[in-house]
This record gives C-alpha cells, structure tokens and sequence, in this order.
C-alpha cells in the first residue's frame, strides 16, 4: 500500500462526498448518508429510572436494573451540587488548615460500577461490569432472572464464555490478583494484575478464578479464536491500550520505540493459547507484530510519522488495536487499531498478518469492526470522545463519531461512507457510535448497535451508500446535567435484542414488524439459534429451508422493486402453497428457473436475493 | 475501613437473589459477601499525584483551545481547519469532565501553587511550562503569521502539544498509587487514544502542506 496515494484518494473521495456538506449544514444530496436532524428522541425528559422514552419498531419487554452490591445507593452517578460542592471546597481548605478532620479516603466514582459488555452462553446472559460481571437466566419467556453475582473489580469487564469458562478483560492500575481493592485490610495478596482473567462458571455455588493472564498493556477487549482442528485449543486475541507495565513487573514487557528497542510490547497484538483440558496453563504463545510494513517488515510500518520528515522522533501512533472481531469461517479478522481499520489473515490462528488496511481523515478513534455475513463488508465504529462526552449534537459532523461502511474487494478495505445516529442527543448525553452485532436477517445487511445515550440503532448498510436506520431505542438524559450512562452494547442473541445500559442495568427488546422489517423476515431472525454468542467471534447463521425464508426474500425484492410484477406473483402462490403443505416440486423446479434469470438491470442486492430464492426453489423442487 | 457512610438503607441480596461472590487468587475458593462490601470494593480513593495532573491537563488543554482560537483568524488550508475544530470540541469536552472530577472531590481547579512541578517560567519568557507546551515567545510567534506558514507552526506546535499530554499520562502511571480512580483511568485511556490518533493525522496532514 502507498500511504501518500492512499491519503491523496481518500482526501478526494471525502471532498466528493463532503464537499458539499458544511457541518452546519448537515446536507444530505441523494445517495449519500442520513445528516444528523431532531426528532422525538432529541428532546426526551431526563430521568434515571423515570425517563422520557421513544421507541421505533421495537418493543421493550423487560428493563432490568442493576443487580445487588452493583447499585451505589450513597450517589449514583451524581455530581453534587453547587452547594455541597463549595461545602466540600471549605472542607478541605480547612484540612488543609489543620482545622478538620481528613475526608474519608475513599468515594464513590462514575464508572465504578458501569455495566459494560455482553456474552451469552447455555441460555444465560452474562453482563460485564467495572465491578465484576452477572449472570442472568433468559431461557424462557419470563423476565431474566439473576443466578451469579461476582465481584472482581478492575474494569472495563469484557466477557466472553466458553463451556464453563468466563473470560474477563482488565485494564485498570487499581486491578489485583486476587479479587480485591488495594488498601484493604487482611491477609490478601495485593499484586497487582492487569490482563485476562479466566473463572470456573460450572457450579453456580462456586464461581472460583483459575488463572489470570499477565500481559504487557493489559486488556481493553479479547476475541475468542478457535482452532482450526483441535478442540482442546482456544486462542484469545488480547487488545491491551494502557501504558506499558515496567519489566519489573512483568518481565516480558518493554517500552520504547522500535528504533530504540526491537523488543518493545508496543506495535503488538498477544494472542493467548488456553488448552481447554487445563485452562490454568493459559498463556502468551506470541506477540505477532500486525502493524509490520509488508515490503520492509518495519515493526512499526503503519503511518510511521519519521519517514515523512517531520519530527523524526516522533512516534507513529497506531500502536494498538482497540478491538478485533474474528470470523473463522471466512478467514478473516477485521481489527479497529486507533489510526487505523485493518484486515488480518487468520488461517494461522497463531500467526495473524495484516492484509489491508485504511485511514480515512474524518475517523478520530476506530473503536470496533463488524463483518456482514457474507465477508465483504465491514462496518467499523468510531469511538471520537472514548464514550463520555456528548458528541452527537446537531453541531456534531455526522461523519465524525460514527460508523464507517466499507467493502472488501480484492482482499482490499475500501471505504464507501459514514452512518450516524439520525437524531441529534442532548450536551447532556454522553453519545457516540459503540458496540453491536448483526441482526440475522437472509439478504440484508444489518447492524443493530448501542449508542450510549444515543440509546439503540439498527442500520441496513446493505447499500453501503445509502445506509437506513429501520428501528430505533432511546431515553432521555440520565440526569439535568451530563452523567455518563447509555447503552455500552446492544446485541441480538437468540431471538431477542439485550442491551447494556451503564447506570440503569439493561433492557430485552424484540423486532416488531414495519415498512422496513416484515414479519417474515423478523421470523427467520428469530430462529437462528447458537449454544453460545461472543458478539467479536462471529459465525456465519443458518437459515434452514423454510416458507419464510422464501417470503423474506419476496418481501425485500418487493420493497426494492426489484421483481417483475407477475413473477412476484408466482412467488408469492408457490410460497402459500408451501406454507399450507401442498408443494408442487415440478412447479417450484419451474419457479426456480425463472427466477435464475436475473434482468441486466437488476440492483446487486436484489440479484442476490432472486439467486437465493431461486436456489431455495430448486432445493424444494428436488425435494431435498 | 470505610464504614462512615453506609446507609443502613442498602438492601443485601435479597431473599430470591443469589449470593455475592468475591473470588480468591487463582486457584483459590471465593468467598461471599454482602452488597455493601461490593459497593464498598467499587469505591477508589485518589493520590496527590492524580490531582495534579488533573489541574495540569486543565492548563495544557486549555492552550490547545488558545491555539485553535488563532487558528480561526489566521489558518489558510480547510482541513488543518476542520481538524482544528476536533481538537477544540474534544478537548472542550474534556476539561469540563476535568473540573467535574475535581469538583466532586471537593478540589479546586488550579493547584495551590501554580510554580509547583514547573520550571521557572516567570523569569525567562522561552521556557516551556508543562510538557510539550508552547512557551509564551511561542504563542506571540504564533499568533504572529498567518497562512500557510501558520499552519505549518500550528502543526508542529500540536503535534509537540499532544505529545506533552501523552508524556503526562505516562508519568501519571509510572506512579504505582495513581490512576486508580475509574473515571481518571478512563479519561487517560482517552486521551492517549485521541490525542495519538490525531497526532498521526497531523503529521499526515503536515507531510501534504
């Protein structure tokens, strides 16, 4: 890749797409992206538990707050006010006189006890937390019920599961060995532990930690990697984006630049090998460089500011990746690494290599990476803020803290354009593009996503150029003055939509059909099941043969026009007669040929589609 | 211990929850404890070292905007402008999450002594304040030019600017006992994320001028 060429094209692309649109402006000419307007959403009333709500093709079936010992009753989430701010001012003035007592050492802090990622294993959700993690019975139809608290403070709580083990991330300095706070009293072990830990989940009554992972910069997020052939091997990608920790502390670990030390834990992703008949022995079997220049094998390849002769010492940032997302079945793994959205060859699990990568100028921090089920889009995140100011105000450039569509061509990232919450938030909303999944829905593109108090989106990228919001979540402020809440992930796990909110606990949503999403489709999603979901270990869904399969087909090939009239009618019969057992096997073969005929004319997705349908048909013809 | 402000309001688990487990080193039984020990383990105390920094950044990010402001009247290309923009809304943003940190803590905005930790800068008008700052001769340089020739020296000087907030994250966090807020330890996260992001747009964008 040539950087230069590669800036010079995208500067071009985005003065083509942007030319015209002035941030104030928020223009939208035809086929680009949604600008950011108002509507209900934008002024809802503030609440923690009472607020305003708007709702879009979506209903809300359960809300559920914070589980026991997760929940300050003392201020949650509440700067004080004016007055007992000064009061605590004169306070410690008159400490500091030598006139009162010291306050107590230790307060309440934003953030402690956020509720943050999501996993779902065995027909339970487990909610990560800064705090530790819970775990929530969603088997059935009631509301989800809490079976496992555990308290293992050290943020940001990541989870992933597999069997009956629990992964968790920690990144943070105040993180120990062994489960506790530093300064606490008693014969503990206070290291310090910043990496992943491993927890035995099998028997509810005894959660027990069984291993925890040392690594150099800690742990933002992890993804999950399975092998390729042995059943016993797991392999997790480790992000880490903190300082890194002396050599002293953890010998591996060293700082520096490359042109001051080759072994430095900078420009490195660790990938962690867990044989799963003996988690305890987890550990860093290697350190692949991904940021590598491909030509040089410069370590620190990407965006090396120095070669550009501008002050040679500094460093070339992109140094870390903030998340990875896997999909196995592709091949592929789509990192979000701060300066830059990459594409990584994951046939050697053990050995990842960068083979793509992007820069555009209006991404400030990319954040994740989602594929679409088939393997040639990725949409990537772009976390401007880190999640606790409110940049999805009208002033706000709907292509700055937004999602970033791009196509994969050649085995080459491309990107197409930027999708933004439509509806402008409040200054007193922290909000900006975050974590999700895909929506499972046969011949679409779509992405369901939180936005922290943005609340819940879900965009059909299918036509990455002109990207559609179809449903949406939201409420409003926490409070009268900005306190960070929202939704941190939203994510569809068999059948339902469960979203994490940082001060409130989460909410259970399902699909409610509407112009956008029929209820056929809505069917098809609902049926795709997994024993386990890790949102950044993504599989490709199964869609069994059925009815509404072929009807979500003709309802999106109806949407979009893109059937002729009476062919549209056949389809239509050929279904209801499925449906009603009575399937005419040579008719459906009939069917299946004609559809195979796909107009010159016709729009990508659409051919997709009729190739899919007539497929379908062929398979109902042959009996199969 | 923290036991002062417990309310005897806080319910434990109740009767249909399950109970709360505080796990052990690896290897190690976890043991069970009541809602307010896992409040009370949420809870995180702050080291001198944490507020300094937080009334440092104030001032460093608050040059990051003076240097935006110039750049308004005096920038010649759009896209060191836009950039500008970004910069000036986050750090914006930034220093009102900064002076609500320190207002929850019943902390004032500038430290005690504002020399404390710095090099004397009173005497001499060319050295710098805090890392990677523009001294006062460099600002009045600055602000002296316009066009191109500006947008070059805010580059640089920007690109210098973020470094020094990196720097200071860095120093933080070599202090074992710091950082250990969440809110603080996010807020580092964030602005090593940002500012190195755009210090890479910067020297791209520089490269171009």
């Amino acid at each position: 890749m040539n950087i230069r060429s590669l800036l010079l094209s995208s500067a071009a692309a985005a003065s083509v797409l942007f030319g015209a649109a002035a941030v104030q402006a928020q223009t939208a000419p035809e086929g680009q992206s949604p600008p950011v307007g108002t509507d209900v959403r934008s002024t809802l009333s503030p609440g923690l538990h009472d607020a305003g709500q708007a709702i879009s093709n979506l209903t809300l079936e359960h809300s559920v707050r914070p589980a026991p010992g997760f929940f300050d009753p003392e201020a949650i989430f509440a700067p004080p006010t004016r007055e007992e701010a000064e009061a605590a001012r004169a306070r410690a003035a008159a400490v500091e006189a030598g006139t009162a007592e010291p306050l107590p050492p230790r307060r309440y802090s934003p953030l402690a006890m956020a509720n943050s990622d999501m996993a779902m294993s065995n027909g339970r959700l487990f909610v990560g937390n800064f705090n530790g993690f819970n775990a929530y019975d969603v088997s059935g139809d009631g509301p989800p019920e809490l079976v496992l608290s555990v308290v293992c403070p050290g943020g940001q709580g990541d989870v992933s599961v597999h069997g009956n083990l629990l992964f968790m991330s920690v990144e943070q300095n105040r993180a120990r060995l062994d489960c506790g706070a530093s300064g606490a009293e008693g014969d503990v072990n206070a290291e310090r532990f910043r990496g992943i830990r491993i927890f035995d989940i099998s028997n509810l009554s005894a959660p027990r930690q069984i291993a925890a992972v040392q690594t150099c910069r800690g742990s933002h997020t992890h993804t999950q990697v399975p092998h390729p052939t042995d059943p016993n091997v797991l392999y997790l990608y480790n992000s880490g984006t903190s300082s890194v920790r002396k050599s002293g502390e953890l010998a591996i670990c060293q700082d520096g630049e490359p042109g001051e030390n080759p072994e430095t834990a900078l420009y490195s992703i660790d990938v962690i090998k867990v044989p799963l008949n003996a988690p305890e022995q987890a550990a860093i079997i290697s350190r692949p460089r991904i940021f590598a220049d491909r030509e040089t094998g410069e370590i620190a390849g990407l965006w090396k500011g120095g070669k550009f002769g501008v002050a040679g010492q500094d460093t070339a940032q992109t140094n870390q990746c903030h998340d990875i997302t896997v999909y196995p079945e592709a091949g592929l793994a789509a990192g979000a690494c701060s300066g830059n959205g990459i594409l990584l060859d994951i046939s050697d699990p053990e050995h990842p290599s960068r083979v793509s990568e992007l820069f555009d100028p209006d991404m400030s921090y990319w954040h994740s990476a989602t594929f679409n089920v088939a393997g040639d889009k990725v949409l990537f995140t772009d976390e401007w803020g880190g999640g606790t100011s409110a940049r999805c105000r009208t002033e706000d450039p709907h292509s700055w803290g937004a999602d970033l569509i791009a196509t994969i061509e050649d085995g080459r990232l491309v990107g197409q354009n930027f999708f933004k919450l439509p509806a402008a938030q409040g200054a007193t909303e922290n909000c900006v593009a975050h974590n999700g999944n895909l929506i499972p829905v046969p011949g679409r593109d779509l992405m369901l996503q939180a936005w922290y108090q943005g609340g819940i989106s879900i965009v059909d990228f299918t036509d990455p150029a002109r990207p559609t919001e179809i449903a949406y979540f939201d409420r409003g402020p926490v409070g009268e003055r900005l306190m960070i809440g929202g939704h941190w992930s939203a994510y569809w796990f068999n059948g339902r939509i469960y979203a994490s909110e940082i001060a409130r606990g989460f909410d259970v949503l399902k699909l409610a059909p509407s112009e956008h999403l029929s209820a056929a489709e809505i069917a098809v999603a609902e049926r795709v099941m997994a024993a386990t979901n890790n949102p950044q270990t993504q599989t490709r869904p199964v869609w069994e043969d059925h009815p509404d399969v072929a009807q979500a087909y003709l309802d999106q090939l109806t949407r979009s026009n893109g059937i002729e009239a009476g062919l549209r009618e056949r389809t239509r019969a050929a279904v209801e007669q499925w449906r009603s057992g009575r399937v005419d096997r040579r008719r459906a073969t009939e069917l299946s040929q004609a559809l195979a005929v796909v107009p010159e004319t016709t729009a990508k997705a659409d051919a997709t589609r009729l190739k899919a349908l007539s497929e379908l048909f062929g398979r109902v013809g042959r009996g199969a | 211990m923290l036991t002062g402000i417990v309310f005897a309001l806080v319910a434990g688990p109740g009767p249909q929850s399950p109970p709360i487990f505080n796990p052990g080193a690896p290897g190690q039984p976890s043991r069970v404890i009541s809602a307010t020990e896992a409040v009370d383990l949420s809870r995180t105390g702050f080291v001198e070292a944490d507020v300094r920094f937080m009334q440092h950044m104030l001032v460093h990010h608050a040059q990051a905007v003076e240097m935006v402001e110039l750049l308004k009247s005096r920038g010649a290309s759009q896209t060191v402008r836009r950039l500008g923009e970004r910069i000036a809304q986050s750090q914006d943003a930034e220093m009102a999450l900064m002076e609500e940190w320190l207002t929850a803590r019943g902390l004032p905005m500038a430290a005690a002594d504002p020399h404390a930790g710095h090099h004397g800068m009173v005497d001499d008008p060319n050295t710098p304040l805090m890392p990677g700052m523009l001294s006062p001769a460099q600002m009045t340089a600055l602000a002296a030019t316009s066009g191109l020739e500006f947008d070059r020296l805010f580059l640089e000087g920007m690109i210098h600017h973020h470094q020094g907030a990196l720097d200071m994250v860095d120093a933080l966090l070599d202090d074992p006992d710091a950082g250990e807020d969440p809110m603080l330890s996010d807020f580092t996260t964030s602005v090593t994320a940002d500012q190195s992001a755009e210090i890479l747009r910067m020297q791209s964008i520089l490269s171009e001028l």
